[in-house]
């Protein structure tokens, strides 16, 4: 009994002691700077790129091909159509592989087996290994190895073979993203689909795929975006800069990050403004790509 | 939050009403329904709660005794939980809830902007419907609440206090470092209430503490109840009514209004009295009807 | 809708009295059930060999990596390799040495200094974005912190070199670093790994169901102790699966280090002269050409040997903590 009498004397106290509201404000405020470090961070890096570059931003630096010896009326062409052909010529290899790999690890795959547990843990690992190695798998065994590509331009650093390096590099996002995609489809739509007689290969082809669509059309869109950013194993690939010519799929290639990176080696400080405007070229593109990935999000998130 | 109309309220209670006119009022405003108590550790007058604008439970009025048992029964949708939830600001949680009326704690304004709702529900304990024993040892599940106040007592001596209390001392004292995961469900709540205890509390809070749980555990943490209120008020909503008819002194009767074409669903208090009454006279029609079974 | 676009099923059960209908009907079925099998084993297959040739690039990474390895130990010993303090493969003649450890050291030594930067940041940024942020400031900042995990890595080099190192670090806090050093690359790899600890944090911040919390606060706790004492170490597993995920991240990353650092590998703590990781050596000597078969060449291989064996223990114990806070709430 005492204890309730003495509770209902004693008032609640009417605001917290002000030590308590300080430490609880500080913290706060700490958790805010951090965010707030982030995004001057980035603030800053994109005003300092778009100072340094914009001036050099004009519709010749997109058709005139880079040049060593006149920096002031250098390009860019052979290196963002090298960007472009290796989105392409990803995609061509990534889209089906990917998504046929996560189909048959959603819908097929029966986990107790040690072959598709294997797989799983794989592609996990596979999707962290540093992107150097994937350049040295793509140096010693895509471009020099025993690999013969279709009998294309064997032992020379081609676009093809850059494309394939950056294949393996994002397809363990494009398998990983699709299978949550499919994952996200209910189980009452491939149900309803198979009680009505279906097949469940026609179910997953009419409903379960359609269904995924924007999910994986967003992470296709996420993994190019990552692989054209690649510089290191376009490096070990042996992609090269200040091309005069434009790329073919059996031919050397450029590419905008190789660009940016060999403009930056260069000692003129002309060199480096020219990099700061190719950044803002590949920034674009990149921009361009993660804003139609949130508008497929957005547009097809509340499906079911 | 209604800030303009608590501010009202605020200059009502500095003009210094005494607490015998306040639950006269309410009576006035509620009609035949609400019960005065002598003692009154909540009064709400006119209480309602609105999600993101949507009515979720409106105009309640009544007071709540000092150690008694107070359970609040009704269909599910008739806002029962989600009043409880009002009594120590735990609504202050969910994201667009907004709470008007006026809710009295020992007088006090419970909703008065310059009350600190962590400061509230120290005072004001609260047991959920799962069991939600934190991933850390029983021992320091109960130390935790002490630790959070900044409690120099014995650490000890207040688990050992609690455990006691809540009749789970004699079973965990030998894993006391144990992880309270490993404990059976009915365990689990038992923790939770000590849990609530360590930080002698004023009022506990229950919100529908058995429905996890099996009949042997029900009945132990019921015969706990029983024991708690010598020195605890305690609220408690139950789906089950006759859970309410063997621990509870009073009970409010909640149901659900259907508005607008069925799409609205507001809870309404019915009756509020004494258990007995409510069980064996209801004054109202729809009262009798639940708890002789006819519906819900 | 769904049931009209299936052959053999289409509409004809309206049609009851056409027996020719209803034969044909059953024929093509037949012959439907047939392809369709086919067809399964088919896709099944497929994508069975599809998702095989994940399994195919391990053992590719491994098989070239190991094989061209071996070479490199047959003209190099293994000693000579991990204790050797000199690291000096493309030099000529006796200044030529191939021990390892400066590399190792400068990407350890620089990932020490991004997480130094990247750990609270990262953890602030998870933890605001968790439990602080309302919906609507979610929505804007994730983006944004989305944003920044997508600048490719060559920008960030590009800043280190061109902003962060003269004007950031020289003029504005006057250290004294070279042109190359390792404190610019460490500290914008900091910024560079930062995402990615933020993500993992929040996601498992997140999985801590909001009982949780709602027992802390129905006990009287403050926000602040309810997100420290209780729903951080409940998430615990999941915050050093993001924090060694960031770690693999920042070990693995070339073109800052290779771009910022410098191409010197330096067996120091000064942070104002320039370092060499694993990752931008590898580059750099596949850069200058060396010829296939030589010992230069070699070094690739063995250092990325080393790199990749790093990073693959690293993966696996973040895979098993996130492993372990997905197992406690789902």
């Amino acid at each position: 009994m005492a204890v309730t009498e003495s509770a209902i004397t004693r008032k609640i106290v009417e605001r917290a002691s002000s030590g308590e509201r300080v430490r609880e404000l500080g913290f706060r405020v700490a958790l805010l700077g951090c965010l707030l470090v982030a995004i001057v961070f980035l603030g800053v890096l994109i005003v300092d790129v778009s100072v340094d570059g914009l001036p050099f931003l004009s519709l010749e630096f997109f058709y005139t091909f880079p040049s060593r010896i006149f920096p002031e009326e250098s390009g860019i062409q052979s290196a963002l159509l090298g960007t472009l052909a290796l989105m392409v010529l990803c995609a061509v290899f990534v889209v089906p592989i990917g998504v046929a790999s996560a189909v048959y690890l959603e819908e097929y795959a029966d986990r107790d087996r040690w072959i598709n547990r294997t797989i799983e843990v794989n592609i996990q690992n596979l999707a962290s290994v540093p992107s150097v190695v994937y350049g040295i798998l793509g140096l010693a065994f895509i471009v020099r190895g025993p690999v013969d590509i279709f009998g294309l331009g064997v032992g020379q650093p081609t676009l093809l073979a850059g494309a394939l390096t950056l294949g393996l590099l994002v397809l363990p996002i494009v398998i990983i993203v699709s299978r949550e995609a499919i994952r996200a489809v209910p189980p009452s739509i491939r149900e309803g689909s198979l009680a009505l007689g279906a097949t469940q290969w026609q179910t997953i082809w009419k409903q379960v795929l359609p269904g995924a669509l924007p999910g994986v059309a967003t992470g296709v869109i996420l993994a190019l975006s990552r692989a054209i950013g690649e510089t290191a194993p376009l490096i070990l690939v042996g992609a090269g800069a200040f091309q005069l010519f434009n790329p073919s799929i059996d031919g050397p290639f450029s590419a905008l990050p190789i660009q940016i990176f060999n403009n930056v080696g260069e000692p003129e400080d002309i060199f480096r403004d020219l990099a700061a405007a190719t950044i803002l070229v590949l920034l674009g593109i990149l921009l361009i790509m993660n804003s139609l990935a949130i508008y497929l999000r957005n547009r097809y998130e509340n499906k079911w | 939050m209604s800030e303009r109309k608590r501010e009202g309220e605020g200059l009502e209670q500095a003009a210094g009403l005494d607490m015998g006119t306040r639950l006269e009022e309410r009576d006035e405003r509620a009609g035949a329904d609400a019960e005065t108590v002598d003692e009154a550790i909540f009064s709400l007058s006119g209480v309602g709660v609105t999600y993101s604008g949507a009515q979720a439970v409106e105009d309640v009025s009544f007071g709540l005794a000092t150690n008694e048992i107070t359970a609040f029964i009704g269909p599910s949708g008739c806002g029962k939980s989600t009043l409880i939830r009002c009594l120590n600001r735990m609504n202050d949680l969910i994201p667009g809830a907004e709470v008007e009326g006026e809710v009295l704690y020992h007088d006090q304004d419970l909703y008065d902007p310059k009350i600190d709702p962590v400061q509230v529900r120290k005072r004001i304990g609260m047991v959920f419907q799962k069991p939600n024993p934190f991933p850390k040892s029983i021992y320091d599940n109960i130390a935790f609440g002490p630790k959070v106040l900044g409690v120099k007592d014995d650490m000890d001596e207040t688990v050992e206090r609690a455990l006691r209390r809540a009749s789970l001392w004699d079973e965990v004292k030998d894993r006391l470092k144990s992880n309270a995961f490993g404990m059976s469900g009915g365990q689990q709540q038992r923790l939770c209430i000590a849990r609530a205890l360590a930080v002698s509390p004023d009022v506990i809070l229950m919100d529908e503490p058995c429905s996890a749980l099996d009949p042997i555990s029900t009945g132990r943490i019921e015969d706990l109840m029983l024991e708690l209120k010598q020195s605890y008020s305690i609220v408690i909503v139950t789906h089950n009514m006759h859970q309410a008819a063997r621990v509870s002194d009073r009970t409010a009767f909640f149901t659900v209004d259907l508005r607008a074409g069925e799409s609205q669903r507001v809870g309404k208090l019915v009756e509020f009295a004494p258990t007995e009454q409510i069980f064996t006279s209801p004054r109202d029609r729809r009262t009798e009807e639940y708890v002789t079974g006819k519906f819900g | 809708m769904a049931g009209s676009q299936i052959p053999g099923f289409s509409g004809h059960g309206g049609d009851p009295a056409s027996a020719l209908y209803r034969t044909r009907t059953r024929r093509s079925a037949g012959a439907q059930a047939i392809k369709g099998l086919l067809a399964a084993a088919a896709v099944r297959g497929g994508g069975g060999a599809a998702a095989l040739l994940s399994v195919l690039t391990t053992t590719g990474i491994v098989i070239t990596l190991a094989s061209e390895a071996v070479n490199f130990f047959q003209v190099v010993g293994l000693a000579d390799f991990f204790f050797d303090t000199d690291w000096a493969p493309l030099a000529g003649g006796d200044s030529q040495a191939f021990g390892v450890v400066p590399l190792i050291w400068s990407t350890l030594y620089l990932t020490g200094i991004g997480l130094i930067v990247a750990v609270p940041l990262g953890l602030g940024v998870g933890i605001y974005l968790a439990e602080y942020a309302s919906p609507r400031v979610r929505r804007i900042l994730k983006p944004l912190i989305e944003i920044l995990a997508g600048i490719p890595t060559i920008v960030f080099g590009y800043f280190a070199l061109t902003f962060f190192t003269p004007t950031v670090l020289k003029d504005i806090f006057s250290v004294d670093v070279s042109v190359f050093n390792g404190l610019s690359a460490g500290i914008i790899l900091g910024i560079l790994v930062l995402p990615t600890i933020a993500s993992v944090s929040e996601d498992s911040l997140s999985a801590v169901p909001q009982s949780l919390r709602e027992g802390a606060f129905g006990l009287g706790a403050a926000k602040r102790q309810v997100v420290t004492r209780v729903v951080f170490p409940a998430a615990l597993s999941g915050v050093v699966a993001a924090l060694v995920l960031g770690a693999s991240r920042a070990v693995g990353e070339t073109v800052v280090i290779l771009v910022a650092a410098g191409n010197t590998p330096n067996l120091t703590f000064d942070l104002t002269v320039a370092h060499q990781n694993m990752a931008a050596f590898i580059a750099n000597t596949a850069r200058a050409d060396v010829s296939q078969g030589g010992v230069a060449y070699l070094t690739i291989f063995a250092v990325g040997t080393t790199l990749f064996v790093m990073t693959l223990l690293l993966n696996l114990v973040a895979i098993r903590f996130v492993r372990k806070y997905r197992q406690v709430y789902e």
